[in-house]
């Protein structure tokens, strides 16, 4: 946000794509000139280079520089998918700062659903063509891992085409620590009942500092991570999450990325990071304002930078707005995630996104910034469908 | 299967189209004038990004510094009966309905005394256009307002309102301006513009004032000292040219009269509105962002653009403080017109100045006229 804007450049930051005008013509602010030449060097950015990407009063310009990183990564592809989540129940034994979701089993707004209403809503989700189930819930001692084993069971044998993609670190390790089994006995037998990936949620912010704070009952960073390094070397892959806009500082979302970062190196496991925005209303943090559009594209951005091992960079318009998510796509996202259908977390946390999009909206929120909708599987492959009237 | 013939490149680019862009971006970044050739480059082919920070660049030239301005104002739609029927509006009522509403001055006194409490100094006051109130109607509620509340600025009428009222009252449009500034009238709010082409207004307006006299009544209104705002509402069924079309008749009439003190853009909300059912979908918030970077850039002659948090929403409404806009409007403790086409944020002050700090700036309470209120002078 400098008063006098620098002359356009004579060479762009990265290679003109070849579908779209060659635009990045705008020179890197001076004092981001250094980082600037990294990223166009494809080289490894610095935990001090995230601390001044946070801090950097142009967010544009920190904007450009996760475009490009993007656009080398995927092009004009900005991908989505067709799922549904499925929250089996919101009795939890936690109390997370965070949360407006999880209950006490005597509050009369708990719920607890049974095998069958799982099934209802695959069968539903199935019919209009979905191919992933995301499963997710509060830690209930009655919904063990014999429910789930069963659950999942259930849902393989009734729709094999719909990939699992269910169970965070966190609820693993309450399993492990109920059924006193060690992480990979719990996930062995989840896989055998037909688990498939899992989804990235209850990272949080892992620094100590934080985390006591907002989450002092649950597992902590290194069980995360171990959790998620046992999965990896399973052979599952699985997504990561950052929830920022809360009590957290630039230097915790940093040391967050970074240990992504690390474990990352090591396994090569997660596809994709989904930075969550924290939405305060309902949680025990209600006092809090949440984070502004300016913070969730920031966030985005240096994730997209900081991040460079893991593929995909969500924005998750769930948590976003659908609005905020589709500016992301300028900030170095590739990803709307899905149609979801029927969310309870974030929406019991008074978020006023829609709980469906359809995919028509998907796909017209990402072809109005001139990029192309792919429609993905969880594993990113591209989803082919022959198209209504098509014949034969 | 038949085979699928060998693809052309998906874009052979137009070397005169990339000329065009090229010479639009430079002569952009220079702060020079934009041709409308320029201007429809930008808005349909310039990286998001680099539109944002060249419309940043704009806006410091013509407001230098880390100040956002907002007033403290409300609406007043003193009625919703109208007779103009545009298909986009969900706030209008038939005359006779059940829902129509003529408020009374005890009414509006109300709202213009808690107006008053809370430090505010501009109603926005606007109507549906009734087809039987008398222009002693309005005049008396002007001299009413101006006595009773000096402080509050009386933002009013927009040239659609100015417009049927020389139709039904059989008046010429400056001598009704003339008599409601000697009532109290104080600057004129640029609603209803839409878009500034006629081949657009015939169908999503067809009653309401054409691009003639929208700039005519603003044109009568400069010349008498009255400053108004300019606005588009975009995202229907124009096309891009057309909205630079628009920004080309706001930018000529501004270089006769200078009376515009801002500008002001938004997408149109579909929800309860008869060209909802016509339009595919909304435009979204890219949309937006580009259209209000376009805008800084081509109206070189406007001090001042706002933001429209009321349809884009909080974190949308903060972004577009680095696309070019420098004010974030008014504070609207009642607004009733886009609302009734399902669209409600609202910021409570706390919360529009908390947004104005975490951008990066210094929040200041304002006039309509952009005089910055001293900090002593605010009530809390």
């Amino acid at each position: 946000m400098s008063a006098a804007l620098p002359p356009p450049l004579a060479h762009s930051l990265t290679t003109p794509s070849s579908t779209g005008p060659a635009l990045e013509r705008l020179r890197p602010p001076a004092d981001l000139a250094d980082i600037a030449s990294k990223v166009v060097r494809q080289e490894r950015l610095s935990f001090d280079d995230g601390l001044r990407l946070f801090a950097h009063p142009d967010l544009l310009a920190v904007g450009r520089l996760a475009d490009a990183v993007r656009r080398r990564l995927h092009g004009d592809v900005v991908y989505y998918n067709i799922n549904r989540h499925i929250n089996p129940t919101n009795v939890c034994m936690q109390e997370c700062s965070f949360c407006a979701f999880g209950r006490k089993a005597a509050d009369p707004l708990a719920y607890e659903m049974s095998h069958q209403e799982v099934y209802e809503r695959a069968a539903s989700c199935a019919a209009q063509g979905a191919t992933e189930i995301h499963i997710v819930a509060g830690l209930h001692p009655l919904f063990d891992l014999a429910w789930y084993e069963e659950c999942f069971r259930g849902l393989k044998a009734r729709f094999p085409q719909l990939h699992l993609k269910c169970m965070t670190a966190v609820e693993i390790a309450y399993f492990a620590k109920m059924e006193r089994l060690a992480h990979r006995e719990v996930l062995e037998r989840l896989v055998a009942a037909g688990l498939e990936s899992m989804p990235g949620g209850g990272a949080e912010i892992f620094h100590p500092d934080v985390r006591r704070q907002i989450c002092d009952n649950k597992c902590d960073a290194d069980e995360w991570i171990e959790i998620h390094r046992t999965a990896h070397g399973m052979g599952l892959k699985s997504n990561c999450t950052m929830l920022y806009g809360h009590i957290e500082g630039p230097e915790h979302r940093v040391d967050h990325l970074l240990r992504l970062r690390a474990l990352q190196d090591e396994t090569g496991g997660f596809q994709a990071l989904i930075p969550l925005a924290f939405h305060p209303e309902n949680t025990a943090l209600s006092h809090l304002p949440g984070p502004t559009g300016m913070l969730d594209l920031r966030v985005m951005a240096v994730s997209r930078l900081l991040l460079d091992n893991v593929p995909h960079l969500k924005a998750y318009w769930i948590m976003l707005g659908p609005k905020t998510a589709q500016v992301a796509l300028s900030f170095g996202a590739d990803d709307l995630d899905g149609t979801v259908v029927e969310e309870r977390i974030v929406h019991m946390a008074g978020a006023t996104s829609p709980e469906e999009l359809p995919v028509a909206e998907l796909k017209r929120l990402i072809t109005e910034t001139g990029r192309v909708p792919v429609e993905r599987d969880t594993l990113y492959r591209r989803v082919q469908r022959v198209p209504v009237g098509a014949g034969a | 299967m038949t085979a699928v013939p060998t693809a052309a490149p998906a874009t052979t680019p137009d070397a005169t189209l990339d000329s065009t862009l090229e010479s639009a971006l430079a002569r952009a970044a220079a702060g020079e004038r934009l041709s409308a050739q320029e201007g429809l480059a930008l808005l349909e082919r310039a990286d998001l990004l680099t539109l944002g920070s060249l419309a940043d660049a704009a806006r410091q030239r013509h407001n230098p510094g880390r100040t956002v301005t907002y007033i403290v104002d409300r609406n007043v739609n003193y009625t919703n009966v109208c007779v103009t029927y545009c298909s986009f509006c969900a706030f209008q009522r038939k005359p006779g309905h059940t829902e129509s509403y003529v408020q009374t001055l005890e009414q509006m006194d109300a709202r213009l005394a808690e107006l008053d409490g809370l430090g505010g100094r501009q109603v926005l006051l606007q109507g549906g256009h009734h087809p039987d109130l008398a222009i002693e109607w309005y005049e008396e509620m002007l001299r009413h307002f101006r006595a009773k509340f000096p402080r509050i600025n009386i933002h009013g009428f927009s040239p659609p309102e100015i417009t049927h009222f020389a139709e039904i009252w059989g008046l010429d449009r400056k001598e009704i301006l003339r008599r409601f500034q000697a009532a109290g009238l104080g600057s004129l709010p640029g609603g209803g513009a839409e878009i500034l082409v006629d081949r657009v207004r015939r169908q999503i307006a067809n009653l309401k004032a054409t691009t003639d006299e929208w700039l005519g009544v603003m044109e009568d209104a400069h010349a008498l000292g009255l400053s108004s705002s300019a606005t588009m509402m975009f995202g229907h069924v124009e096309t891009p040219a057309e909205r630079i079309e628009h920004l080309v008749r706001v930018r000529s009439l501004q270089d006769k009269t200078g009376g515009f003190r801002a500008f002001a853009c938004w997408n149109f909300q579909r929800e309860g509105t008869p060209l909802g059912k016509k339009v595919a979908a909304s435009t979204g918030a890219y949309d937006y962002l580009r259209t209000v970077a376009v805008a800084r850039l081509m109206l070189d002659n406007v001090r001042h653009v706002q933001a429209s948090w009321v349809t884009q929403g909080p974190k949308i409404g903060q972004l577009s403080l680095s696309f070019g806009v420098d004010d974030f409007g008014g504070t609207m403790l009642e607004e009733n017109v886009v609302s009734a086409a399902g669209t409600t944020y609202c910021l409570p002050i706390e919360q529009l100045e908390h947004l104005i700090r975490d951008a990066g700036y210094e929040p200041r309470r304002r006039t309509t006229g952009y005089e910055i209120l001293p900090r002593t002078d605010v009530a809390a």
